[in-house]
């Protein structure tokens, strides 16, 4: 594999809100800007297949990025890291980044919790649905129904039913007291109380219950899922048929990156520790959006354009945005508050449920491991190609284990002759 | 609105629109991206090239992540 | 009254077969681990049995304990697969060196196949073209060795009433026991060191020279695929030499990934990934094995194996500290000679004559090759 090499003023690593917004605002005054991504089309998670406003606003930002001559690798990943630089792999090769400053704009993962038979064709996370439905998926005539914690449950519902989905359910496994706490506190963020009743207005016919819970998912003949089974805190279960189960328990960060290259993180392990800045304890390294805080789109936008101006030399232009920014990292924490997943709350296992997708490993093969590393070294969880993303999350929240404290190369899975091209990360007698 | 192609997937010719995630097309299809360790059909699942559930095999390379990769004329994709 | 019989500082691979030879000639064991039993250097490695011929002491200890490691053969969570391993020559000099070690392993009794260049293709379709020849070791294979460990302590515990201490750190040895870091003090008639990189902590005066390696593993690869375990001949030369160093040697996994190693730094104890090195030993890699190019790897990390400066491990009692015994620097091959190792040691333990001469793995030589220094 070919590893070319490219040199930049600014390398941002996401091309969501937050990584557009810093390289508009780092290119605008003048730096060379990189900006990579995973997936083929810029937005990351939010954008496109959404309200016609982020289409718009996207659209408008990428021409104007192209304009300024300003770099999208697209459908490329990083894998590893050292100081000013990076090694990424793509379909069509490797690339050596050599930049000044570094801004990490990498966005959000879902926390997916286990249940019974959440292994089964057909089952979905449901940020994962609204990328499939954003890539053009159609859903005409089939019956959906989602569920777990979050607002990215309403919003992948109303991706689904523009797609022509019937949505059943939208079940919410946290207690309505708390939901109505939140939706209390939403008239401080008018933005966002806006888009709430804009989202449940969209979603009136759907039926949007608080308090229930994950419990059982099933399969048809086919082996597809046919049937979910939802519990209340009194153990009283409903039954819905469908035919996609979307599933999702709320946001994490995407750390590895950052704690590669040794950014500090967090004590509650909500995101990178930034200054109001989006500084790092990195000198020269950035963090802006979800990676900063679970926050959304609005966030991820003004801590984008705060850290792209930062990075750019212009600190005393961000005067303006610091008091917006703290507003949305205020909504951030009231976001966590009210969905953090707790873990009477959350779906119950049973010994047979698969924890550990990747390598088959089911709850009751962890009974006597004490710790995450235990469980690693004596029982294969975690261990396969996801390398615990999926289940540490789960078992951070189950066993109150420290899942996520691994920094690691390669970043992703990657092909070995993409990781021969390590040796460009020191600088001097690269071959 | 795009264009439909036709892809492979276990030999079997399917039309899909172009573009569209080999991974939706996957769950649009009903079709299984790849059989456990413990010997369990999976789907695409997180949708974002983390879970590794959507690992197909597209013309010769192994381990590819379908909801990373758009659907083109003329793919090959193996599940097994 | 002592806290035991014997005090076995460390719960490897080597001091939980220590602790558990020991337990069940009724001794009464207490196993001190700062981590998780099968943790630490013995969670690195490869897993690997291998008879390693350089030397004829190590090599009658490997074959003594390769024979013990065949209880383990039905063992599922020993993972024990039976591999082999095959050693293979790029030309005519290492050809030479091949003819060597069949020598070697013949006249300690050790059965090899010799594979002509084409023989290697047909055996291991997925290495380069045009090696020119191979010695197939069939009855080396590959375990994992943080199960095994931590199932040998818990046999220790529940069937012979073995305790363990975790964590625990030692501080010091004492004449007859151990200091800990909390204060705390625990006695018995023998301790015995077998911690690995540590050991050298608690005995300075014992010459140790760590050797860091990598390993990555990939992920389930169809497309690349090995029956064997495949070392370069010229492993030897990086085992033994001076600098930083890397040859091939990749391992089939019972679970479809391949294990690929193998690289030393002599001198670095550090657990830091080195670009630099993972990127040799990856090329290295793949230029024997061009199949392995689009093998996607999972993970790299990092592993010290303690060495002794002649090569052979310690193996016994410690003169300068009345009721200390070692058991270590076995460098790479740690889990191939902890059963062979824990059987010499615990003989001696017992005053009972060994089953193989011992003398060569006397720790008192180090006092020995301290003065020649």
């Amino acid at each position: 594999m070919s590893c070319s090499h490219l040199e930049t003023d600014i390398a941002v690593i996401g091309a969501g809100p937050a990584g557009i917004a810093a390289a508009l605002a780092a290119s605008e005054r003048g730096a060379r800007v990189a900006m990579i991504d995973m997936m083929d089309e810029a937005g990351g998670r939010v954008w496109a297949g959404g309200p016609a406003h982020g289409g718009t606003r996207r659209a408008h930002a990428m021409a104007t990025l192209e304009g300024r001559g300003v770099l999208h690798l697209r459908g490329v990943r990083a894998i590893a890291g050292a100081p000013q630089r990076l090694l990424l792999e793509g379909a069509a090769g490797a690339h050596l980044v050599q930049h000044g400053r570094l801004i990490l704009a990498t966005g959000a993962r879902e926390l997916q919790l286990p249940f019974p038979g959440w292994t089964l064709p057909g089952v979905v996370a449901a940020g994962g649905l609204q990328l499939m439905l954003k890539s053009g998926l159609r859903l005409e005539g089939r019956r959906v129904v989602v569920a777990g914690t979050g607002p990215l449950l309403l919003a992948a519902a109303n991706t689904a039913r523009q797609a022509g989905a019937r949505v059943d359910c939208i079940a919410e496994q946290a207690p309505r007291e708390r939901l109505l706490h939140f939706a209390l506190q939403l008239p401080r963020f008018p933005d966002r109380l806006l888009q709430a009743v804009q989202l449940r207005a969209a979603l009136l016919r759907t039926p949007y219950r608080a308090g229930l819970r994950l419990q059982q998912a099933e399969a048809g003949e086919g082996g597809w899922v046919c049937r979910v089974t939802l519990a209340d805190a009194q153990g009283r279960t409903q039954h819905h048929d469908c035919d996609l189960l979307a599933i999702g328990h709320s946001l994490l960060p995407e750390l590895q990156l950052a704690a590669l290259l040794g950014c500090r993180l967090r004590d509650d392990g909500q995101g990178v520790t930034t200054d109001a800045f989006g500084a790092t304890s990195v000198p020269g390294l950035y963090a802006a959006g979800e990676a900063a805080g679970v926050g959304g789109q609005r966030k991820a936008w003004i801590e984008g354009r705060i850290a792209g101006l930062a990075a750019a030399g212009r600190l005393d232009e961000t005067e303006a945005l610091l008091p917006q920014a703290d507003k949305e990292r205020r909504y951030a924490a009231l976001l966590q508050q009210a969905f953090a997943p707790r873990r009477e709350e959350s779906p119950a296992l049973t010994p047979e449920t698969i924890v550990c997708r990747c390598e088959d490993v089911p709850l009751w093969q962890l009974a006597d491991c004490a710790s995450w590393r235990e469980a690693r070294l004596q029982q294969r969880c975690g261990m396969g190609h996801c390398q615990g993303r999926l289940c540490g999350g789960a078992l951070a929240l189950h066993r109150g284990w420290r899942t996520g404290a691994d920094t690691r190369i390669p970043i992703v899975p990657t092909r070995l002759d993409t990781f021969i091209h390590l040796a460009q990360l020191t600088p001097g007698d690269s071959p | 609105m795009s264009a439909m192609i036709t892809l492979h997937i276990d030999g079997t010719p399917y039309r899909v629109p172009e573009g569209q995630s080999l991974a939706a097309a996957l769950i649009a299809l009903q079709l299984p991206s790849r059989v456990s360790v413990g010997g369990t059909p999976r789907t695409p699942f997180c949708g974002m090239g983390v879970c590794g559930e959507c690992r197909v095999t597209v013309g010769d390379e192994p381990g590819v992540l379908a909801c990373l990769t758009a659907c083109r004329h003329g793919l090959s994709v193996r599940t097994r | 009254m002592a806290s035991a019989d014997v005090i076995v500082i460390g719960a490897g691979i080597v001091g939980a077969a220590i602790a558990a030879a020991a337990a069940r000639e009724g001794l009464r064991v207490l196993v001190l681990s700062d981590g998780l039993p099968g943790d630490g250097v013995t969670a690195a490695g490869m897993g690997h049995l291998v008879v390693l011929d350089d030397d004829p002491a190590e090599l009658a200890l490997c074959k003594l304990s390769m024979a013990l490691w065949r209880a383990f053969e039905h063992q599922p969570r020993a993972q024990y697969h039976r591999c082999g391993t095959l050693w293979i020559a790029r030309d005519d000099a290492e050809r030479e060196l091949l003819r060597h070690k069949q020598a070697r392993l013949a006249s300690a009794g050790i059965g090899t196949q010799w594979l002509s260049g084409s023989e290697v293709e047909s055996a291991e379709p997925a290495l380069r073209l045009g090696l020119a020849a191979g010695l197939c070791v069939g009855s080396d294979a590959a375990v994992y060795a943080p199960a095994v460990a931590a199932d040998l302590v818990a046999q220790a515990c529940e069937q012979h009433g073995a305790r363990l201490l975790m964590p625990c750190r030692v501080r010091a040895l004492r004449p007859g026991g151990v200091l800990l870091d909390d204060g705390g003090t625990l006695d018995a008639g023998a301790v015995v060191v077998a911690a690995g990189p540590q050991t050298g902590q608690l005995i300075p005066q014992l010459p140790l020279i760590p050797r860091k390696g990598h390993l990555v593993i990939t992920d389930r690869a169809p497309q690349a695929r090995l029956s064997h375990q495949v070392v370069e001949v010229g492993y030897g030369a990086s085992a033994h030499g001076g600098g930083d160093s890397v040859a091939f040697n990749v391992q089939p996994r019972p679970t479809g990934q391949l294990l690929i190693g193998s690289c030393r730094q002599p001198g670095r104890a550090d657990a830091a990934l080195d670009p630099q090195m993972l990127a040799r030993m990856c090329s290295r890699a793949m230029d024997f094995m061009p199949a392995l190019a689009s093998a996607r790897l999972l993970r790299a990390w990092t592993g010290v194996r303690p060495g002794a400066p002649d090569g052979r491990p310690y193996i016994g009692r410690w003169p300068a500290l009345s009721g200390t015994w070692v058991a270590a620097g076995h460098e790479g091959i740690g889990v191939t000679t902890a059963l062979g190792t824990a059987r010499l040691l615990v003989d001696q333990l017992l005053g009972r004559p060994t089953v193989m001469d011992a003398a060569p793995f006397d720790p008192a030589r180090a006092v020995r090759m301290a003065a020649a220094a």
